[in-house]
């Protein structure tokens, strides 16, 4: 079990980092959705099941189809990576590494703090436990969630909405000129 | 025999975040800055769940499963507005939409 | 006839108001028939209350007319009251009596003018406020009626506005007058703390019982209605702004600056006599500033050039008498004077308005001359009112009540032999500048050609006022000849009798030198402007006697000791704070942070990036709080 963890952080890590480094937007997508699955092993290890089935679906199914959708809507391909390559100077990225790095160092530091060592308990939270606890002493959040997911689903229909070029007033005079 | 330890979980959600920070900031186009915040509230909610996992508790699935509702959410606007920065910009250069300043 | 009084004040008023709202709507004719009109009526309510107040006197010799409460706050509760007594009934005879002859003579005298209907709203609206002055039952409607002459004053000395000099005349007159304000405001506070109560009444039953005589407070409050009477009554030290007041209009000199509004003060100190009985030092005050004010004014009058600058010392002089009176505790005489000198002085305040008018407005005496033959009438009344003035022995009423004073400032309680020779001497030099002016405006060779001669608007109201400047003495003679006291007996039950010194002094003897000295005066000016004018020019070539002049000209030098004292301090003042030092402070913390905000609005770059960088950094830093600590 624990080997099997440290190839999957192994590949989720090496996955993420080549989804901040890829120049088109389409073989990023396709690494970040090997590292969600393999999350979701990860929490599958980690005894939670229920999770790891929906990091799966969700994840990996339903929001990274949404992004397939808008990358092919706007019909991004080589010139998006030529442009890409360009902005992606170490000059522009440099920076802000070493202040994720600093950060990184910091986090790395806190969570080294507590000498003890822990472990995951074996217990495995099953999906029933999860679904009481969702509808009974989380209830109100469940329906703030839906609320959210409603008010998501309005304002990306109104948003998405394909009008004329509309310009705000304030930008139509520097459009203008 | 199950032993991972809770800190090496952290270690890695600490890795995912700080990959997803770096994201955001280093890259110009707004779908890999939103990709990246993807990667950042993955790494919360994988915090969760080994915090839940560890207690053997149901709250930290509770709680990723309400960041998975934020992030679809998120992500159905977010992508709309792309889409219609794209249309009015022809360009997902954030750099380009600075027209918000003070 | 008693529910009449209240028509006394309100005619006026609707008068002030019908002019106020529609006057420049309507002609002329009408404004002069409402303006006049409301004050001539009213004269007549007062006569008609005034018989039946004579007739048959009410009980207690007072009547009161409640109107309605003015407010009501905890216990103090001001009336709209009006009170009538023996006192008032003089006053407001005299306001609407004299007022309603100013009137009638304004509606010739400004028929040019184009401003007619505000010149009848704001004489309406004064007779008015006067009257209220003299009518309120309690010092806070009294104070209303005093605010209200004040500002009807102001509003006619800058009559004239498009002139710079009169407005500053009128701001001179409204500031001056506003510091006896304040310090009789003050006063009424006194009066209100100790007593609960500003009813004048209630006051004065109540004073002698709560103060001791002579006690700090009776004293400080008595002085304090001192300085507001000083300030109205342009006496010592606040008597600066009458001889600028002149700048207004002649009936509005007439009316206001010498027969009603400056005798306010001489009101006040009468009416609230019993206060200052209760503070000897206070009357003695009085009496002083009443006999240093008619010297120093009478000085100042001799040497002016302008007629109504006379004038106006003459009535600083004359009020100072009036105030010499009040301190040596002769009240009924204060008030016959009061009364004669309204008569005589609105008399040669329009005589000499209508010499002006038809001099194309020549104000300077010594351009005038010759109209002895010229103008007939207005010749005659005016030197009837210099008489009068000039207190000519027997057959002026000037000469009755001057002479009055003169002798109670030596014989009365509070009298003094010092007082007595200022006022004699004042008795002099009234009557050489009287003399001087009669002569120079009158008597001499023609130097201005006259222009429209007065109508009869404006002589009728000269003839009447000299019929009473002459023969209104009679009704009070001195007690050596004739004893006949119908004045001081009508007064009687509201002011105390006047008590003699116990020096027994032959009352003969005074009035055989106050008649030398006013004969001698008028014969001194009679050699020096008539006989021998060569003389005078000699006499202005030497120097110390042409500083002497040049002082008395400029009124003692008060205007320039004030300027210096008090008005360039404060300019100067004003100057260096014209920046506004406290409001530099704020400008200062307003242009910080709007500096900061300049530089937070940086941060503001609108890069998305930025801001992510920004989370970034404020992360780390609360993370390495996290660990340092």
């Amino acid at each position: 079990m624990e080997i099997a963890f440290y190839i999957t952080a192994a590949i989720t890590i090496i996955s993420t980092l080549l989804v901040i480094t890829r120049y088109n937007p389409v073989h990023a997508l396709l690494y970040l959705v090997v590292s969600l699955l393999s999350l979701g092993m990860i929490f599958y290890l980690l005894g939670a099941a229920f999770a790891a089935l929906l990091e799966v679906i969700i994840y990996a199914g339903a929001i990274m189809v949404l992004f397939i959708f808008v990358i092919m809507l706007l019909n991004l391909g080589k010139e998006t990576a030529e442009q890409e390559k360009k902005w992606l100077k170490p000059k522009v990225w440099a920076g802000p590494a070493i202040l994720a790095l600093v950060l990184f160092i910091e986090l790395c530091i806190l969570l080294n703090t507590n000498d003890q060592a822990q472990y995951i308990s074996e217990l495995h939270v099953d999906p029933k436990v999860v679904a009481l606890s969702l509808f009974r002493p989380y209830l109100i959040g469940v329906e703030l969630a839906a609320m959210l997911l409603m008010a998501g689903v309005v304002g990306a229909a109104h948003i998405g909405q394909h009008k004329k070029t509309v310009l705000h007033r304030f930008l139509q005079e520097k459009e203008g000129t | 025999m199950n032993a991972i330890s809770t800190n090496m979980v952290m270690l890695l959600a600490a890795i995912l975040f700080i990959l997803g920070i770096a994201g955001v900031v280093v890259r110009k186009n707004i779908i890999f800055m939103l990709l990246s915040v993807e990667i950042m509230l993955n790494a919360a909610g994988l915090a969760f769940v080994a915090a839940g996992a560890r207690w053997a508790q149901a709250d930290g699935q509770v709680m990723f499963i309400f960041i998975l509702a934020m992030a679809a959410a998120e992500v159905s606007v977010g992508l709309a507005l792309i889409l219609q920065v794209y249309h009015q910009h022809k360009s997902l250069d954030i750099d380009k939409l600075r027209e918000m300043n003070g | 006839m008693d529910n009449l009084l209240w028509l006394i004040p309100a005619l006026p008023l609707v008068g002030a108001m019908l002019l106020i709202l529609i006057g420049n709507l309507l002609p002329k004719t009408y404004v002069a028939i409402i303006g006049v009109g409301s004050i001539t009526i009213s004269a007549i309510v007062v006569l008609l209350t005034g018989y039946s107040f004579l007739s048959s006197p009410p009980e207690g010799g007072q009547l009161t007319q409640t109107l309605w409460v003015w407010f009501e706050v905890a216990n103090f509760k001001p009336e709209i009251t009006l009170y009538l007594d023996s006192l008032s009934l003089v006053f407001i005879f005299v306001i609407t009596f004299i007022g309603a002859l100013i009137h009638i003579y304004s509606a010739g005298f400004m028929a040019e003018d184009k401003d007619y209907s505000r010149f009848f709203a704001c004489m309406n609206l004064f007779v008015f406020s006067m009257l209220i002055l003299v009518l309120a039952d309690n010092l806070l409607l009294l104070y209303l009626g005093w605010e209200g002459v004040g500002l009807c004053s102001y509003l006619l000395i800058g009559f004239w506005h498009e002139s710079h000099a009169n407005g500053y005349a009128a701001r001179k007159a409204f500031i001056i007058t506003r510091i006896g304000d304040t310090a009789m405001a003050i006063g009424l506070f006194i009066l209100f703390y100790q007593f609960g109560t500003l009813s004048i009444n209630g006051i004065l039953q109540s004073a002698p019982n709560l103060w001791p005589v002579g006690s700090a407070i009776a004293t400080a409050t008595a002085l304090l209605l001192l300085a507001g009477g000083a300030g109205k009554s342009a006496q010592l030290p606040l008597q600066t702004w009458l001889p600028d007041a002149m700048a207004g209009p002649s009936p509005v000199s007439a009316l206001i600056h010498a027969a009603t509004m400056v005798t306010a003060g001489v009101y006040l100190i009468a009416r609230m006599h019993v206060i200052f009985e209760l503070s000897p030092a206070a009357q003695m005050t009085v009496a002083v500033i009443g006999a240093a004010t008619l010297f120093i004014a009478g000085f100042s009058a001799l040497t002016q050039h302008d007629i109504k600058r006379v004038l106006a010392y003459s009535t600083i002089s004359q009020i100072g008498y009036m105030f010499l009176a009040l301190g040596v505790g002769a009240y009924s005489a204060a008030i016959f004077h009061f009364m004669i000198h309204a008569f005589f002085k609105a008399l040669l305040f329009l005589a000499a308005g209508a010499v002006i008018e038809a001099l194309h407005h020549e104000h300077s005496m010594f351009r005038m001359g010759g109209l002895k033959d010229k103008l007939p009438v207005v010749f005659w009344t005016f030197l009837i009112g210099c008489a009068s003035l000039a207190a000519l022995p027997l057959i002026s009423s000037g000469f009755y009540s001057k002479d009055q004073i003169l002798w109670y400032s030596w014989a009365a309680e509070g009298g003094d032999a010092i007082l007595w020779v200022l006022a004699l001497s004042g008795a002099f030099i009234t009557a050489a500048y009287t003399t001087r002016m009669m002569i120079l405006t009158f008597w001499g060779e023609s130097k201005t050609e006259i222009g429209h001669k007065p109508g009869k608007l404006m002589t009728i109201p000269l003839v009447v006022l000299a019929f009473f400047a002459l023969f209104a003495g009679f009704i009070e003679l001195p007690h050596n000849f004739g004893h006949f006291t119908l004045f001081s007996d009508l007064l009687h039950p509201v002011l105390p009798e006047t008590r003699l010194g116990e020096s027994e002094t032959n009352e003969w003897i005074f009035q055989l030198v106050a008649a030398t000295v006013t004969l001698g005066g008028i014969s001194l000016a009679y050699y020096f402007y008539y006989k021998q004018p060569q003389r005078l020019s000699n006499l202005r070539s030497s120097g110390a006697f042409n500083r002497i002049y040049d002082f008395w000209l400029s009124g003692w030098g008060f205007d320039k000791i004030y300027d210096t004292l008090i008005v360039k301090p404060v300019v100067y003042l004003a100057n260096i704070n014209r920046r506004d030092i406290i409001d530099q402070i704020y400008n200062a913390i307003t242009s910080g942070t709007t500096a900061l905000y300049r530089l937070l609005s940086f941060t503001q770059s609108g890069s998305l990036r930025w801001y992510v960088m920004g989370l970034i950094v404020g992360a780390i830093l609360i993370l390495t709080i996290q660990i340092m600590l």
